[in-house]
């Protein structure tokens, strides 16, 4: 399975942690999609704890973490 | 390019009320010990945003006794700020923030020295402003201020103390020279954009209790954990995660 973590205003009617069938996720381009998040809706994208570009590959058992812009002040 | 009208308030000026301000001070020390706070009081600071973030940060450096303080926005306080920035209130509407923080910085503590400049950053004005300070903390509003702000502290080798908020959340990071830029867009990809404004007061008041922490502990050479980790704190969910920074 591969596993995804969202925060803050991402989780919002998707949930705090989603388990996805791996056969149908090969980037983390088609999690977004799946979850109708758009990509200027993300900031930070961790692939197993490390900064990576959601057009990146996943697989199975990986841990996914997806964080929205924070920029006020 | 039209001059910023620049406030300013010298301690040189405030020497009567010196038999008070001895006591001012006497609860920091424990926390500080005599040196550090010396240390502290000789110490030149930059508030880089006098909004949510820079009213709190302003009121916590002065209160430290921060000897020298610059703090810069080109806005003005409106209706829209009341809910969340300190130095709103029904008297400073309509008042320069950079302004409003001064006045602030001077009701609490007549025995430091304070500038407010009411100006935007921008590439031309940022290494010249900064120069000169012990350390930078980012109370931006915006992306592309945030970019020139830590690409120029890389260039003049001074410690950034990054803070930002969003609803609930608050995240925050030390950077170093040489790391701000880099970092900054790991934070903000291109793709990213911020379209949320809100938050609620005690947000921003929670970033800058934290940024000013950061800034101290520069300010006396202590190490931080926040060095390459960006602290990402949810205070609805009340989660704390500390993410790595490259």
């Amino acid at each position: 399975m591969i596993e995804v973590r969202l925060f803050a205003t991402l989780r919002n009617n998707r949930g705090k942690i989603i388990y996805l069938e791996p056969e149908k996720y090969t980037d983390g381009m088609q999690v977004l999609e799946h979850f109708q998040i758009p990509r200027e809706d993300v900031a930070i994208f961790l692939v197993n704890g490390s900064h990576s570009d959601p057009s990146g590959p996943i697989k199975d058992g990986d841990i996914l973490a997806i964080f929205p812009p924070v920029g006020g002040g | 390019m039209e001059k910023p009208e620049i406030y300013t308030r010298q301690a040189a000026g405030s020497r009567s009320h010196e038999t008070t301000e001895s006591a001012y001070y006497t609860r920091n020390i424990g926390a500080v010990t005599e040196d550090e706070f010396h240390t502290l009081q000789n110490s030149r600071v930059f508030i880089a945003g006098c909004g949510g973030l820079g009213g709190h940060l302003t009121a916590h450096l002065v209160r430290i006794g921060i000897g020298h303080i610059t703090a810069i926005d080109g806005d003005i306080l409106e209706p829209t700020n009341m809910n969340r920035q300190l130095l709103c209130t029904t008297e400073t509407l309509g008042q320069p923030k950079a302004e409003a923080a001064r006045d602030y910085a001077f009701r609490i503590n007549p025995v430091i020295d304070f500038t407010g400049i009411h100006a935007y950053l921008d590439e031309c004005n940022c290494d010249s402003l900064i120069s000169g300070h012990d350390v930078i903390i980012d109370a931006l509003d915006n992306i592309s201020s945030r970019r020139i702000l830590a690409s120029a502290c890389d260039r003049i080798g001074i410690p950034l103390v990054y803070g930002a908020i969003c609803r609930w959340v608050a995240q925050i990071s030390l950077l170093p020279p040489g790391t701000a830029a880099r970092r900054i867009e790991q934070i903000y990809p291109h793709s990213a954009a911020i379209t949320d404004t809100s938050s609620l007061s005690f947000t921003p008041a929670f970033c800058a209790s934290v940024q000013s922490a950061e800034a101290v502990k520069v300010l006396l050479g202590k190490p931080s954990e926040l060095d390459g980790k960006l602290l990402y704190a949810d205070l609805l969910h009340n989660e704390w995660e500390m993410l790595p920074l490259l």
